[in-house]
Parts: C-alpha cells; structure tokens; sequence
C-alpha cells in the first residue's frame, strides 16, 4: 500500500512547551488510521499542523509525495486534504444548502464567480442535492445553520468536508458532545464514507476507535507511543497503562 | 435522487435574489422625487452620492466584515481627481472622468487591502484611518496641484454626454447622481447574491472554516475592497461634478465617522441599509441645522446614543417584521408559474422526507 499522507520529525513548540515533538506518522491510501491519546496529548495541533492552520516548528508533511510544509491551508483543500473540527465551525447565518454549494463551487472553481447568481449553476446544485440527501440534512436545508440541532451541525461538519471530495479527510472527534440518541447517525455516516479515502480519526471513545479503525497511533505528552494495528495496540501493557486504564474510567 | 428536487433547489436558492415589493417601492420613490420634488433637488442629490458612499462602505463591513475608519481616502481621492481633470480640462466629459477617478481609487484600494488582511479590528480602524489622514497630508502639501487649504477652485465641469449642462437648481445633477447611484446598486445587488458574494458572507461568517473549504480568504478580501473603492471613489467624484469643488475637508475624519454613522442608522448586511441610513441622516442634518444651527453635533449625537440604546438589534427585529409583512404580498403578486408553486413545492419536499431519509 502507498502513503498519502506523511509526516517527518514534526513539531510544534508553544513558547517553551512542545506541544508535538518530532511526530513522524504515515497515513496509507485508503487506511481507517486513529489518532488516540490522553487530554492534552497533542491530538488536535496535529491535525492543525497537518492542515495548515499552525506553521510547524520544525519537520515536514508530505502529500502524496509532495512537499505541503508551507502551502496555505486553502491550498491544501485544494490539493484533496479536508477535515472536520473538533468544535462546530460552521456558517451559522448561511443555511445548509449553501454551506454545502459553497463547499462545491469552489472546488469546481466556481466560487469566485461574481456575474451569475447562487443557485443557476445546476452541476453545483445537483450536488448540493445528493450530498444533503447522504448527509440526512435535506429537511433542513432551508433553515438556519445557528438554529439546527447539534447532532445535525454535526452532519453538516461531515458533510462540508465530504463536499471538498478529499482524498485524505481528517475527522477531529466526529461525534463529540452528540447526544447519545444522535449518535448512530453520525457513526453510521463515517462508517460509510468512501473506501478510496484516507481517514485519520481523532477520537476519545474507544468503542468508536475499535470499531471503525485498521490502523491505531497512540500520542502522550507529543510524541507518538505506539504505533500498530488495533489488537497490537490493545493488547500493548504500556497503553493500558498511559490511556486505556484512565480514559476507561471516566 | 429524482431531479424534481434539484430543481426545487435551485429555484429556492434563486429565489434569494428576487426583487421583493418594498424594493420596487424604494425605487419607484427615489424616481417620483425627480419630478415631484424640483425644489428638494440640492439636497436630494447629496443624498444620493452620500447613499453611494454608504453602499461602498456596506460592500465591505455588511458582508466581509472590514470595519473601516478611513473610507474617505478614497472618496477624497476620487473627489479631487474629478475636479483635476474637470479643471484642466483632462478628461472633460463628466461619466469617462468618473469612471476614471473610480479606477484610480480602486488601484489606492487594491494597494491598500493588503494593510487590512492582517489583524483584528481595532487594528483595521488604525490603519484605514492613517491611510486617510496619509492622503489628507499629501493634498495639503502639494497646494500647487490641490488648492492647499483653500480648495480647487475655478473648475467647470463640463455637459453629461455634451448633452446636460449642470443647472444651478441641482436638476441636472440629481438625475446624473441618481442614475450612477441605481446602475452601481444594480451591480452590487447581483454581486452580492453571487458565489462571490456568498463566499464573503462564509469568510465574514468564519475564516477557518472558509479556508478549510478552500476559499482564499484574503484573495476574496482584497477583491471587495477594492471594488468598494471603486465605488467610494465614484462617490467623490460625483460630489466633485456637481459642486465644481474639493478641498480637503473630502478626506477629513468626521467624513468616514459620518458614514459609519449613516450605516448604524440604515443598518448593515442588506444593501438598503446605506441608501436609508444616507436618506435618514441628511434629512436629520437638514432639518436640525434649520432649528438649531450650533448644536447639530449635539442633536447627532444624542440620536446615536439614542439607536445604541434601543439596539441594533431591535432595528434588525423591525427589519424582519417588514420582511414578514411584505413576503405574502410578494408571493401572492409575483408573476409567473414558478412563484406560484414556491409555496405548494416547498410543502412536498418536506412531506417527501422520511422516504428520502433511508
């Protein structure tokens, strides 16, 4: 199998702390790679660091073979590397329907297209159509993305991100805070993501994490601990010792 | 998917940018005032490049969100390069001069962008507001081009089209600034209903997320900058034709203040906001100044103080109510098949839905 995405001796200091020291990680075509680890353990300023919303310390990250160190986060979307956040960042004033053909026309480059209207571009809106239809959003495409339910935002996260057509998506806590009714919905849809993209999963809970990935990096304090398959991970004394054993209890 | 919904979508998503009753109203208004209203002509043609000026500055702090102090720079700058090359005889007919000096205040505009792409926004009303007073500064110290302090005078602007003479009733003048006033709203209107206008309201929304869908977040930024200074310079320039004069005073402090004002009167974010804030406040101005002369700034900024207090917010409340008023009249006069099952359409997509959820 081919890496798509790589990183080499990555870091990320914040005035003297590093938050990430010397990550070297490869995410391989298609995988269903989780990221796991304690509170604090760098999780999310990798998936920062791999999409270009912080400028790593040192180390480099590789796409698909090219060097993306220093490509602004825009351009990396552009080159098929999306992800989903932690927190909802959303367009709370902008509705579903063009959230998600914002997401399209740009992709088509078509979102800088000032001479026609939203909306009279029917590759664009086909799309739109289809992407809600998987995503369960079309009874709500009209309102309000500040009014939806939360489980609903959470879709919609998913759901921008699967309208960048990625090749490598990066899943930062997919169902966090969903309530726990809601909360099949939303495996169910990243279960079901397409088997030619790459997924790196942040997660916390580890029924999730055992269930969905082929692939597990467990990161303490920064640094990658281990590294393996789910069953070497979970049968590796050390991680129960350092993760498992804590979160578990929780 | 069947396409019957596709083309439900796209119909909605269309249907944003109809022109709604209360806007046929604005308009039809504006042009009853050419006729009806001959003697209110001086007044009314202030208010229309004060309303372009405001529009201007809406492009960039209703929809991308870039709060701006010093937006006189470039209605100043297209002020005083009307007048020059009214003067001298440059370029003497008044439209080509006008849209020259809006081009010379977009490329001012495009240079400066890059200022306002960094920081937050105390930062951005720093910067917009030196970039004025730079400009002010330069027309001072050059007195030999700009008049210095006293102004440009003895200039002559030429017939509209070597058609139109200015009159000194403000007839020609008004028609003239109302006509460039409706053209560059028309322009603004399809580009804010746009993929170009949409994604501002996704980058004024959440930069992240609009970079983290591949939007240029300051590519989109330096482009409606510097149109707004296209317009902006427009605006001064019209100033400049129709009172044969610029002085300093085009780029002065209180000018930029004031349109902030004109847009906390009108609103932001739904185009209007700077034409009935530009209506609302020079009427305010007139009519204050007329009973009481020296403490018009106190009477503007008790008004102020006042619309704090009630909060934008409320204004936004009544805004919506007049929305909610106006929509059944639109659905009930708009022509067409497609208006008329906007309602009924909307309806089945919503019963349609458990079957399409699987």
């Amino acid at each position: 199998m081919s890496v798509v995405l790589e990183t080499v001796g990555l870091e990320k200091h914040f005035g003297g702390i590093a938050a990430v020291a010397g990550v070297s990680l490869k995410i391989e075509k298609g995988a269903r790679h989780a990221l796991i680890g304690p509170n604090g353990a760098g999780k999310t300023t990798v998936v920062n660091l791999l999409t270009g919303v912080l400028k790593p310390s040192a180390g480099r990250i590789l796409l698909e073979g090219e060097d993306i160190t220093s490509l602004e986060a825009y351009k990396r979307v552009q080159r098929g590397l999306a992800r989903t956040f932690q927190i909802n960042q959303l367009f709370l004033d902008l509705t579903p329907l063009e959230t998600v053909g914002l997401a399209i026309s740009e992709r088509l480059g078509a979102g800088a297209q000032w001479w026609r209207l939203v909306g009279t571009n029917p590759v664009v809106v086909e799309e739109i159509v289809e992407i809600l239809g998987r995503f369960h959003l079309t009874d709500v495409m009209h309102e309000r993305t500040g009014n939806l339910p939360y489980g609903k935002q959470r879709l919609l996260e998913i759901a921008l991100a699967i309208a960048c057509r990625p090749r490598v998506l990066l899943l930062d806590e997919p169902a966090a805070g969903v309530p726990e009714d809601e909360r099949h919905e939303i495996l169910a849809t990243v279960a079901a993501l397409p088997a030619d993209v790459s997924v790196l999963l942040i997660e916390h809970d580890m029924d999730i994490v055992f269930s969905f990935a082929d692939r597990i990096s467990v990161l303490v304090n920064g640094a990658l601990f281990v590294d393996g398959a789910p069953e070497e991970v979970a049968r590796d004394p050390r991680v129960k010792a350092v993760y498992l054993g804590e979160s578990l209890d929780v | 998917m069947p396409s019957a919904p596709v083309a439900e979508v796209a119909h909605r998503l269309a249907m944003r940018a109809r022109w709604r009753p209360l806007e046929y109203a604005f308009w039809l208004a504006a042009l009853a005032s050419v006729f009806l209203l001959p003697g209110r002509h001086l007044i009314l043609t202030e208010i229309a490049w004060l309303a372009l000026f405001a529009l201007s500055l809406d492009l960039i702090l209703g929809y991308a969100g870039i709060i701006s102090l010093g937006h006189a720079a470039f209605f100043g700058l297209g002020s005083y390069l009307a007048a020059l090359m009214a003067k001298y005889g440059i370029i003497s007919e008044p439209v080509l001069a006008l849209l020259v000096s809006g081009l010379c205040a977009a490329i001012l505009g495009f240079a400066t962008s890059f200022l306002v792409l960094r920081g937050s926004d105390l930062t951005r009303l720093m910067v917009t507001l030196g970039v004025a007073l730079i400009m002010r500064e330069i027309a001072n110290q050059i007195p030999e081009i700009t008049g210095g302090a006293d102004g440009l005078q003895g200039v002559t602007v030429a017939p509209i089209l070597g058609l139109f003479q200015f009159d000194i009733f403000g007839h020609v003048a008004y028609a003239y600034c109302l006509t460039v006033l409706f053209v560059l709203f028309l322009l603004a209107r399809r580009i804010v209903y746009s993929p170009f206008g949409l994604s501002l309201r996704a980058v004024k929304g959440n930069p992240l997320r609009a970079s983290a869908i591949s939007i240029s977040v300051n590519a989109r930024l330096v482009a409606i900058y510097t149109f707004a200074a296209f317009y902006a310079g427009i605006a001064g320039a019209l100033l400049a034709q129709t009172t044969a004069f610029a002085s300093l005073d085009v780029f002065s402090f209180e000018r930029s203040a004031d349109l902030l004002l004109v847009l906390i009167i009108g609103g932001t974010g739904y185009l209007y906001g700077g034409l009935i804030g530009a209506v609302i406040f020079k009427l305010m101005q007139d009519w204050i100044a007329n009973l009481t002369p020296q403490y018009w700034q106190f009477w503007i900024g008790l008004v102020l103080v006042l619309i704090v207090i009630v909060g934008r917010g409320r204004i936004g409340a009544w805004t919506a109510a007049a929305q909610a008023v106006a929509e059944p009249v639109t659905r009930r006069f708009a022509r067409g098949p497609m208006a008329a099952a906007y309602p009924s359409s909307a309806g089945k997509a919503g019963e349609g839905m458990p079957g399409e959820g699987h």
